[in-house]
């Protein structure tokens, strides 16, 4: 047993770790080490500036805008995303009422759930593509398409109003059918016998979904309201195609993903870009470690 | 939304009490369905449309009506698609660097999860931590020095640093996801084959992957679609010269669709996606249940 048990684990994690440590921890601790230097990308870095850059964070507007427009999506995501997914699982799952004393989903549910989930399985570059063209500005996009012709096009996402409200349409889209089927097997989980003797005692649907359905899934929720958080953090490959000008009109849908890329690539700031990184990743761990307190809950069992 | 959310809420209360009115269970089914059925039309019907306009001329397009059939079944858009606009290629680089960066990504990951969950020996914690912390890292913030490091290995815009940083980035979730997967299986056989005296290497490839096929089906579900999406990292990666022939899918599309909205020359993009999608659905009609399964494995637990 003994014989010959350190080579074979030093050489079955040799590899592993050598590229885990080359290209992701190297890279983050280089994240926080360049993100106190002005350095444009090219030659030795060597100009310290200290928390310069987090002051010129400060100053900068395109920094604030793109703070609000993820907690615009932070904040929204997360609570369409859950309800409507919440309801049409339950819907899937219970909605169906009682038949022969079983408690069963609606006629079509697995049709239903296949249909929801497919977007899932599409990456957002292509949705941002696909939703480009739902949005666009004149007739040949699909919903100034559908509108009379009488109607003057709406720009959807040349206006700086709505594009942000488009970014949001586009990630719920995507994200629901996802929410759906994870909600579903956690309702899968919690034995119908609680929802017979519940519909025995008299309880309506509604009381059913709210004071059964709901408790018991809660951990479930939390983990969806997590995930769905850092997505809003995310959002890049939307904003990078879909939006006009990219993070426009006018700065209307910039985020801080869009931010850090065009900053590292396009305007020559890794320094600056890798400061806006650290920040990023500081606003990630408080969101999870504050949505995870804040929702902590005597945990039910079912 | 107001309607939908207000759907459950249909039926009257009392209903509840007596033995239930078969009127009122019908209404809230009902309306049930409306909800349902209206969800699933806002998410196929983007898809459809797509469809349907790949057919269509670009003059057709611009009239509106986006749901009216094409005047006829043209495949012209298609092979513009597929040739001109380089799809063809594209696919193919996708498939290439998918294929061997997951299954690199499965190898290593259940070589270094198997060692981790089921070895003691000094180091052994640190290293899981040290995999698992990974999670907690939004990836934007390595993307600078992530494009260095790999400048300075000569490794931009090649295949191979493509797919090592694509390994690299999987290997924290695949590792979690499988060392608690190897933690959960019995150590009874693995004791009795120890005694029959087999090596550790024959233990891990014979005893431990056939038992850990569900867990590990999982994760290959997970990573092939994670991967196959990707779209920041071989933005990143694949730049410089001579990339444009490296470009993957997801790239390749949004190139497309930037020169399609300087010309407003839409049919060829449209038919650049129903060849990007149409693959999907087919694998996900054969499919479905393990890839939902696979992909909400991760939430899960």
């Amino acid at each position: 047993m003994r014989h010959g048990k350190y080579p074979f684990i030093i050489g079955f994690l040799v590899v592993p770790v050598a590229l885990y440590v080359t290209f992701v921890v190297w890279a983050y601790i280089q994240a926080f080490y360049l993100s106190v230097y002005e350095w444009s990308g090219l030659g030795p870095v060597e100009n310290f500036v200290g928390f310069d850059n987090f002051k010129k964070m400060w100053d900068d507007t395109t920094f604030w805008q793109s703070i609000k427009h993820n907690i615009f999506l932070l904040v929204f995501l997360p609570i369409i995303t859950v309800v409507l997914a919440l309801i049409f699982a339950f819907l899937l799952n219970v909605g169906g009422g009682q038949k022969g004393g079983v408690i069963r989903g609606v006629w079509g549910s697995k049709v239903y759930r296949i249909i929801f989930f497919f977007p899932q399985l599409l990456a957002l570059a292509i949705v941002a593509v696909i939703f480009g063209r739902v949005f666009g500005p004149d007739k040949s996009g699909m919903i100034n398409g559908l509108f009379p012709d009488s109607w003057s096009p709406w720009l959807f996402l040349a206006d700086e109003r709505y594009a942000m409200g488009c970014i949001l349409v586009v990630l719920v889209w995507q994200a629901v059918g996802f929410y759906v089927v994870l909600f579903s097997a956690g309702m899968g989980n919690i034995p119908t016998e609680v929802y017979e003797a519940a519909a025995i005692d008299g309880a309506s649907r509604v009381t059913l979904f709210f004071k059964i359905t709901i408790p018991l899934l809660w951990n479930t929720v939390q983990v969806a309201w997590v995930y769905l958080g850092i997505a809003a953090f995310d959002a890049f490959a939307l904003v990078n195609i879909m939006t006009v000008d990219r993070g426009g009109p006018d700065g209307a849908t910039s985020v801080l993903s869009l931010m850090i890329y065009r900053n590292a690539f396009e305007f020559s700031q890794a320094g600056y870009a890798s400061a806006l990184g650290v920040v990023l990743f500081f606003l990630t761990l408080t969101f999870a470690w504050v949505t995870l307190s804040a929702t902590r809950r005597e945990s039910v069992e079912a | 939304m107001t309607t939908i959310t207000k759907t459950p809420g249909t039926k009257p209360l009392s209903a509840g009490r007596a033995p239930e009115p078969k009127r009122d269970l019908k209404i809230a089914t009902g309306l049930s369905h409306v909800a349902l059925v209206a969800w699933a039309l806002i998410t196929a019907g983007p898809l459809l449309w797509v469809l349907l306009a790949s057919f269509k001329s670009n003059t057709e397009i611009f009239l509106g009506k986006p749901f009216a059939l094409p005047n006829s079944f043209s495949f012209d858009t298609y092979v513009n698609a597929w040739s001109d606009a380089h799809i063809g290629r594209y696919f193919i680089n996708s498939v290439f660097v998918v294929v061997i960066s997951t299954a690199g990504t499965m190898l290593l990951g259940a070589m270094a999860a198997y060692v981790l969950a089921r070895y003691k020996f000094p180091g052994n914690r640190a290293i899981y931590y040290l995999f698992v912390s990974g999670l907690a890292f939004p990836t934007f913030m390595a993307l600078a020095p992530l494009f260095y490091i790999l400048k300075g290995i000569g490794l931009l815009g090649s295949f191979t640093g493509l797919i090592l940083v694509y390994i690299a980035y999987s290997l924290p979730f695949t590792i979690f996801f499988l060392a608690a997967f190897f933690k959960s299986l019995p150590y009874e056989i693995e004791e009795a084959a120890t005694v029959d005296g087999a090596s550790h290497i024959r233990k891990f490839f014979q005893i431990m992957m056939p038992m850990a096929r569900s867990g590990l089906v999982s994760i290959t579900i997970f990573n092939i679609v994670g991967q196959w999406n990707q779209y920041l990292l071989p933005v990143v990666i694949m730049s410089g010269p001579g990339a444009d022939q490296k470009l993957l899918l997801t790239q390749g599309i949004a190139q497309i669709s930037v020169s399609a909205g300087y010309q407003a020359e839409w049919s060829t993009l449209f038919a650049a996606l129903v060849l990007t999608i149409l693959p999907m659905i087919i694998v996900y009609a054969i499919f479905q249940r393990q890839i939902q399964a696979g992909l909400t494995a991760g939430a899960v637990k």
